[in-house]
């Protein structure tokens, strides 16, 4: 297994998180919250943890994403541009008429983007399908899946997390961005979802409980998950809605709001980069 | 003696049959395998039948999965489940993508009988029509579901099957060959056309032979595919027989019958009559005893094709 460069995951995150920002800033609508709180993880999972190829989209051996809380589209859109799926002008277009980039994640329009998702609570049973194909043709592909917090609280999550352990899927890893906001307020007021280690455990999944901001920690738990056999990993990561921009961490009220001209201001000298160059110019 | 068929009998005999051939096809069940006829499948080729349990939106989800990775899933569960209670399922995960995903749905229609009018779907059609790329199709007989489940498989893209429980007259020639989008004239005539669906087909025959008799001479179209219809099919019959009667073991409300009256009304207005559920539910009974208290037997349509022929007047 190869060893991560954190330093070089950390500037990736960074880069990510700026391109979130202006993203969602040039589109005027869109999640900011949850794609910052998922920055991380995402980038551990397409710079590090997964076998993908953007030159070659549908290599049947590929690791699969499936974002299954689809309205953090922006961050797997900064991680398919950055990773060179295509081009980063594109994402000026987010969320435009005729866009590669639609609000929430298309498969027909976006290289790189697997199924449909933004309708929650439906991406867990994609990916299951998907490991089922796998394990079909004997492939050493791995399916990943992030869900948001608010999102298991659909019915269907808890159908699909049974059906995968039925089916002893250890070939899916899937990973709950634990950021405690929905777009009505605290996870715990609209509609409690705890003890959730204990029903993922029930449902007889392996379960890892990690700081999803921590770069070695996220990268391990992946690379445990990996080692689990006859059983689905479920990797639950606490993280912090709108992390690295103080004026949206831990604030539902941002959860389906872009950042204006004055808080991407803000944001950016907070984060310590500049929109110059943008989006053309990576960050040194 | 006409040869009774259930359609869900054959379904299951042609899965298996071209499971055999196709290793790419995968089965997917919601606990009713016995029942859609799934289960023959799932015997031969347990590897690829994945039973889903009671949970029809996770089934429909890990089909589009399946599908997304190049397999080809059939999945099946009774058309109220598939259509109502997946709806969204279908329409997000597997519709909205395009995925390679062929629901055939089971125990469609009043003929499903003694379970009720909970377990009888009589709107699936129109829920399953109007989601964008959606292929709908009704056979009408045993030798059509053959046909029919073949030819799904050799198209690229989602695909909505409507069976039955009940057995079915079968009426089309054994060499018949069914193709995604053509309506077929099973009886020629000049007076008027009875277009219809599923087992309303053999009743449409019987009430041609009843109008036959008072010196009407009817056409009668199987209309298999209800999405995409067959247009040109609809405009000749409303051009060269001037007035058209769908028959649907389904609601009125957005199945055939509002299929075939949008095409006439914008290409060649002529009167057309509805025969159908009218807009109400199900109930308990025997499938026969239900076909005439719903009005969907041949004498209802003959009694429609009258009305119809006197508002042309």
């Amino acid at each position: 297994m190869t060893k991560p460069n954190t330093e070089d995951l950390r500037r990736w995150v960074k880069q990510l998180r700026l391109d979130v920002l202006m993203m969602l800033n040039k589109a005027k609508s869109g999640h900011t919250g949850g794609s910052l709180s998922a920055a991380d993880i995402v980038t551990a999972l397409y710079f590090y943890k997964m076998r993908h190829n953007s030159k070659d989209t549908k290599w049947p051996d590929r690791d699969r994403f499936v974002l299954s809380k689809g309205h953090a589209a922006p961050i797997q859109y900064a991680a398919l541009a950055r990773c060179g799926y295509f081009h980063p002008k594109e994402l000026l277009t987010l969320r435009k008429l005729g866009s590669m980039l639609q609000g929430h994640p298309d498969m027909k329009c976006t290289p790189g983007v697997e199924v449909c998702t933004g309708s929650l609570g439906q991406g867990l049973s994609m990916a299951n399908g998907m490991a089922l194909a796998i394990r079909l043709d004997k492939r050493p592909s791995r399916v990943y899946a992030l869900l948001g917090d608010g999102e298991v609280e659909e019915g269907q999550v808890w159908e699909a997390a049974m059906s995968a352990a039925h089916y002893k899927l250890d070939n899916l890893c899937a990973i709950i961005d634990f950021n405690g906001f929905q777009i009505d307020g605290a996870v715990t007021d609209i509609m409690n979802i705890e003890p959730l280690t204990k029903k993922w455990d029930a449902f007889g999944w392996h379960v890892l409980m990690i700081d999803g901001h921590d770069m070695g920690q996220i990268v391990k738990a992946l690379d445990d998950a990996e080692n689990i056999k006859g059983r689905p990993t479920m990797i639950i990561a606490r993280t912090v809605k709108g992390k690295g921009v103080s004026i949206f961490e831990g604030k539902y009220q941002y959860h389906g709001v872009p950042p204006s001209d004055e808080e991407l201001k803000k944001s950016l000298e907070e984060l310590g980069v500049s929109a110059e160059g943008w989006p053309e110019r990576v960050i040194p | 003696m006409t040869k009774l068929i259930a359609t869900r009998d054959v379904y299951g005999e042609t899965l298996a049959d071209i499971g055999a051939v196709n290793k790419d096809i995968v089965v997917l069940d919601a606990d009713l395998s016995g029942s859609t006829k799934t289960n023959i499948f799932a015997k031969k080729f347990p590897d690829r039948f994945f039973n889903m349990g009671v949970s029809e939106a996770d089934m429909m989800g890990t089909a589009a999965g399946l599908a997304a990775c190049g397999k080809i899933p059939f999945a099946s569960t009774f058309a109220i489940f598939a259509s109502g209670r997946a709806w969204e399922q279908v329409r997000q995960s597997i519709a909205y993508p395009k995925l390679n995903v062929k629901i055939v749905a089971s125990h469609s229609g009043i003929t499903v009988g003694e379970d009720g009018g909970s377990h009888q779907a009589i709107e699936d059609i129109a829920l399953m029509r109007v989601i964008p790329n959606m292929t709908v199709i009704v056979p009408c007989d045993g030798v059509e579901t053959r046909s029919v489940i073949q030819e799904i498989v050799k198209y690229n893209g989602p695909v909505y099957v409507r069976v039955a429980r009940g057995k079915f007259p079968v009426i089309l020639p054994e060499d018949y060959k069914f193709t995604i989008g053509k309506g077929v004239v099973v009886k020629d005539g000049k007076d008027a056309t009875i277009i219809a669906a599923g087992l309303m087909v053999s009743h449409a025959l019987e009430a041609a032979a009843i109008l036959e008799k008072e010196g009407l001479n009817i056409r009668v179209v199987n209309m298999s595919t209800i999405k995409p219809i067959d247009r040109e099919l609809i405009v000749k019959a409303a051009r060269e027989t001037g007035a058209i009667i769908t028959a649907e073991e389904h609601s009125i409300i957005g199945g055939l019958g509002e299929a075939v009256a949008g095409v006439a009304a914008e290409e060649c207005p002529v009167p057309v009559k509805r025969v159908g559920i009218q807009d109400r539910f199900g109930q308990s009974g025997l499938a026969e005893e239900l076909l005439v208290h719903y009005g969907l037997m041949p004498k209802d349509i003959a009694g429609a094709v009258k009305e119809a022929i006197k508002k042309r007047k």
